[in-house]
């Protein structure tokens, strides 16, 4: 053990978000706390955690333990709480993540959809991705932001998003060094093509930035991790398990083909709500761009991504249509929420967006 | 080595490019390119075109099975 007045004290910014409940209480005040002098606050956490994971019945709409996961992830991918980056291999928080994920893991096992599975070849893989993504529900709330959505409901659309989208591609990056051969190839070119083909500018991550910068948004990232509700930061969460334990990259790659292949249509009446409002290229550039990107990439991703994967390894076929399904379902759950909520005249988020006037925004 | 320029069928979807090639509109100019890898549609509904924008899914747009390139 270290005494206090060895270990020089060092100042970390406070994360620009609130806990949840006792488990992210105990996380955070863990986190600002430098790795040796933490010891109490593990114990606390452990403890919280236990209780909560118990307790939970339905961890997927769970605030505590999905913003507990979240700030986790956050230790491997960085700008989510400023501490010792020695946090990310803390065995208590390592061992904290993995009691979470089996939890998460089995809930969505139980409750997403598993499809019947097609052969192993890739164009039967291609064409079963398709079919499966044709049913998806999510266009009407393409259709309501093309066709009814206010200003304010714009903001919060991107503000949705941009848990996910200020870090576009990262989740199944993640994937790249754990695939192999042609699977591998095709991952890296719908990657290289995310983060902008060797143009930072390009990078979709960044085209968001500006679109959000482009509403009077707060473009850095987690700055509205308090707004949205835990079933966007499940969604979140659900990439980054899938992407992070290499047992489950098939999931992952049924989960980018099947966000591939319900990208390029929504994004057109995304686009299209963002110029009835008025908005310029500046904003809309984003959506149009992703109609153009993913009608390749849903190509690649269905066949020569996950085709060739469940090829090369047939015992993965079964967890690449459940990662496909389960992007559906989520998301699904997430879009429903927001439709929900805007249909009956409430706000979408958990904590609304608060201080803009809508004169002179755009 | 320059590699040469592929375009490859999918099956019921568009035609992808890679390489080097110049995509020319009917009055000879050229088309904007901002990708390296890109999708030309041949089912004849894109809004984007050259390009394909996913809309041959909604239509049920079916390559030949048969076909040489699918
Ligand atoms: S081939 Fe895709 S829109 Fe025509």
């Amino acid at each position: 053990m270290y005494s206090p007045e060895l270990v020089r004290p060092v100042r970390f910014i406070a994360p620009p978000f609130t806990d949840r409940g006792q488990v992210s209480r105990h996380l955070l005040h863990a986190l600002a706390t430098p790795v040796a002098l933490a010891d109490d606050e593990l114990e606390s956490f452990q403890a919280a955690l236990a209780s909560a994971l118990a307790s939970t019945t339905d961890i997927v709409r769970d605030d505590d333990l999905q913003l507990t996961l979240f700030v986790l992830y956050g230790l491997a991918y960085g700008s989510v709480v400023d501490c010792d980056e020695r946090w990310e291999w803390n065995t208590a928080l390592i061992a904290g993540r993995a009691s979470i994920e089996s939890h998460f893991e089995e809930h969505l096992r139980a409750v997403v959809p598993q499809p019947e599975l097609p052969a192993s070849t890739a164009e039967a893989v291609a064409a079963a991705l398709f079919e499966l993504t044709s049913h998806e529900t999510g266009p009407s709330l393409a259709r309501f932001l093309a066709k009814k959505a206010t200003v304010e409901q714009l903001r919060e659309f991107l503000v949705q998003r941009s848990i996910y989208t200020l870090k576009e591609a990262d989740p199944h990056s993640w994937a790249i060094p754990r695939l192999t051969g042609r699977p591998k190839a095709a991952l890296v070119e719908i990657q290289a093509d995310e983060y902008g083909g060797g143009r930072p500018e390009r990078m979709h991550a960044a085209i968001f930035a500006r679109t959000m910068r482009g509403l009077g948004l707060d473009s850095r990232y987690a700055a509205y991790v308090d707004n949205v509700p835990a079933v966007t930061l499940a969604s979140m969460n659900m990439m980054s398990m899938f992407g992070l334990n290499r047992r489950l990259r098939g999931a992952i790659v049924g989960h980018l083909a099947a966000f591939e292949m319900t990208s390029s249509i929504p994004n057109r009446h995304y686009g299209n709500g963002f110029r009835r409002l008025d908005f310029g290229p500046d904003v809309t550039l984003y959506f149009d761009e992703h109609v153009e990107a993913d009608a390749v990439h849903e190509q690649i991703a269905g066949r020569d991504l996950a085709g060739a994967l469940a090829e090369d390894q047939p015992t993965l076929l079964a967890d690449i249509m459940f990662g496909a399904s389960a992007c559906l379902t989520v998301d699904g759950w997430a879009s429903e929420t927001i439709l929900e909520a805007w249909t009956s005249h409430r706000s979408s988020l958990r904590v609304p967006l608060q201080g803009f006037s809508e004169t002179g925004m755009r | 080595m320059v590699e040469r320029a592929s375009i490859e069928a999918y099956v019921d979807g568009p035609l992808l490019v890679r390489g080097d090639v110049d995509i020319l509109d009917k009055n000879g100019h050229p088309v904007e390119r901002t990708r390296a890898t890109v999708a030309l549609c041949r089912c004849g509904v894109s809004a984007i075109k050259p390009f394909c924008d996913g809309t041959h899914k909604a239509v049920h747009f079916k390559t030949d099975p048969d076909g040489p390139v699918s």
